[in-house]
């Protein structure tokens, strides 16, 4: 079986490039990557790309969830996640409340309300029967309301140990980018060769062929949408962590930013093409393309002009194809 | 006998449907009347129904949007840069801010051709375009300010007759959202094109120009609706209509139309905006605290969709 499996392997990534969703979103990073270095006014190659990592670790966490998410099928996304980031941050700083005895809790209490938070959101899909992006918006308001009431002045700092994990390099590597990779491995794994996963690109390619073919479609979905809300509920408390504290914005970049790393990655939007490695990519891109503007000395609005106008066309060179539904 | 019964009940519940976004603006009206009657007037529903005049323009830009099957992620920093130009170029250089006003318009029309033609994602494409729009405006206008046109100040603030402005224009624009989008040759092939392109392309029109025609007009009630906006407003801020992204979608779905394409309802998303503004003013009434503001507005907005799906239940749609 040993044998077996790389040469499976072997074939699916030949199979893959010759797709290949993944590659645009790569090069145009290391693109991005080359362009900064050669204006050289950053810190060095070593500090750009632990900075790079460990930004767009974040953005894997939350984004791989989002992938999930939309592949469940056209119209899918979740767009509560700045909310959730909100609230499971400001509930992990109330149960780590500065004590190293506690980070462990902390992370689960942010996983667990993120994974309530997916669930109320999978609830209000399946039982009012409300368009998927509806729901979730309409839940995201009342869970920013929540947000508010608790984590309004809230100013608990990190404690000590937690701000250390999350800022810690090894070997160059940010911890935080370990972690993203392993999990990013895991939902590779699960999107490849788990059930689950066969089912949710069974569901988004076609929900009716999947319900008729025995595919447990409730399930399915709920599982995705618990687990986008659960990674993003993690990544909130890492992001407090990251920034010393919790703030109710700090989720915000992250609804635009998770939808376009996920598109740009090659996942298909219109559901059942996800695209693990396209996310690492794209996540890269997108941080190193604001990095590469700064070098380069362009003003703020003029550095969201371009980033507008670079996303419209990677986008459309890389000809997204026939996934518009 | 029995399928006259079927077709009755389902003729009943399609019109229920229908009137769900006006029952739900009637609904709210009598509550904010209830708690404070002295809205019930000129002045008070002036008061009240003001803001909701640029957020019913946005609204049926991203109407025209979902009619052909779309997303527009950028209505709010679109209106957002009508309102700074509104603010910066119009009243100092008139030319020039009617020829950007234009050229916004031509590049909204570019996006859409962009979209049919690569068959790209309107999500995403959409998302481009607001980081462009947004930062064009914080380019042309860095810290909030800027003052708007004398005429345009004027007309917002004209009386007149019978009832305030904002009723004769949320009346003006369903009527001529209905002309254009429901009833024109036009509007019938936008729908088209969201329903089943296949078939336009079949009877051979061009899909690019079809969806960049869509666009163009979203583009133009993008215009109105920052105009207006900044006319209210007399200044503008590059982040003045962010929240218009998710109000316009919100009010358009709450107004009846619909995800896939094809069907939409002007004068019920007119309808859907006007609830969703009144809504935030209706929670000052009743006292509820700040922090809770938002959250009862989005448990407003799943009250009102469950009750379609209550209607779509007892009519035994699947």
């Amino acid at each position: 079986m040993s044998a077996i499996a790389p040469l499976a392997n072997l074939r699916i990534w030949r199979h893959r490039a010759a797709r290949a969703p993944w590659l645009g979103s790569t090069l145009a990073a290391l693109a991005a990557f080359v362009i900064t270095i050669a204006n050289g006014q950053i810190q060095g190659v070593a500090g750009l790309l632990a900075a790079a990592l460990s930004f767009s670790a974040l953005t894997v966490l939350v984004a791989l969830g989002q992938m999930l998410v939309i592949s469940t099928g056209p119209g899918n996304a979740d767009l509560s996640i700045p909310s959730t980031i909100a609230l499971s941050s400001a509930v992990s700083m109330l149960v780590m409340n500065g004590s190293d005895a506690m980070v462990l809790p902390g992370l689960l209490a942010a996983t667990g309300v993120g994974a309530a938070v997916g669930l109320s959101n999978f609830g209000l899909i399946r039982l009012l029967r409300i368009p998927p992006i509806i729901a979730t918006l309409a839940n995201s308001l009342m869970v920013m309301s929540v947000a508010i009431s608790f984590g309004r002045g809230l100013k608990i700092k990190p404690p000590p140990i937690f701000i250390e994990l999350v800022t810690l390099r090894i070997g160059g590597i940010p911890l935080l980018a370990m972690l993203a990779l392993v999990v990013s491995l895991l939902v590779w794994l699960v999107v490849e060769r788990t059930a689950f996963g066969r089912s949710l690109c069974a569901l988004g390619q076609n929900a009716r062929a999947a319900e008729f073919s025995g595919v447990r479609t409730v399930r399915t979905s709920l599982l995705a949408y618990v687990i986008c809300a659960g990674l993003a509920g993690l990544t909130g408390a890492l992001i407090a962590g990251f920034a010393g504290g919790n703030s109710l914005d700090q989720g915000d970049e992250y609804l635009l930013l998770t939808i376009a790393v996920v598109v740009i990655g090659g996942t298909s939007v219109s559901g059942g093409r996800p695209c693990v490695p396209g996310i690492w990519g794209a996540a890269l891109f997108m941080f190193l393309l604001v990095a590469m503007l700064n070098a380069a000395g362009a003003s703020a609005g003029l550095r969201m002009l371009l980033t507008g106008a670079i996303i419209i066309s990677v986008i459309a060179l890389a000809g997204a194809g026939s996934d518009r539904s | 006998m029995s399928t006259l019964f079927a077709l009755e009940g389902r003729s009943a519940g399609a019109a229920l449907r229908a009137m769900l976004p006006l029952l739900a603006l009637g609904g709210l009206l009598a509550a904010v009347f209830y708690r404070q009657p002295l809205a019930m007037s000129y002045f008070g529903l002036n008061l009240l129904l003001n803001l909701a005049i640029p957020v019913a323009f946005a609204t049926m830009a991203q109407v025209v949007i979902l009619a052909v099957g779309d997303l527009d992620l950028s209505t709010g920093t679109f209106v957002s840069l009508v309102a700074t130009i509104g603010a910066t170029l119009l009243p100092t250089e008139p030319l020039l801010g009617v020829v950007a006003l234009a050229v916004l318009t031509g590049v909204y029309a570019l996006a859409g051709a962009l979209v049919e033609w690569r068959k790209l994602p309107s999500i995403v494409v959409t998302l481009g375009l607001s980081f462009i729009w947004l930062g064009c405006a914080v380019l042309l206008l860095p810290v909030p300010g800027g003052k708007a046109p004398q005429w345009l100040v004027a007309a917002m603030n004209v009386k007149t007759p019978l009832a305030p402005l904002p009723i004769w224009v949320a009346l003006a624009t369903a009527f001529m959202g209905y002309l254009l989008i429901t009833r024109s040759s036009f509007g019938t092939r936008i729908r088209g094109l969201g329903g089943h392109a296949a078939a336009l392309a079949r009877a051979g029109h061009s899909l690019v120009l079809l969806r960049a025609q869509a666009y163009a007009l979203a583009g133009f009630f993008g215009v109105i609706a920052g105009l207006l906006l900044v006319g209210q407003a007399t200044s503008a801020d590059a982040n003045i209509a962010s929240r218009y992204t998710l109000v316009s979608i919100a009010a358009a779905i709450l107004g009846g139309c619909e995800f896939s394409g094809g069907r939409v309802s002007p004068a019920g998303a007119v309808a859907g905006a006007l609830t969703m503004t009144l809504a935030a003013s209706f929670l000052t009434f009743l006292n509820v605290p700040p922090d809770f503001q938002i959250g009862v507005q989005g448990a407003i907005l799943v009250l009102v969709l469950g009750l379609r799906a209550g209607i779509d239940l007892l009519e035994g749609k699947p």
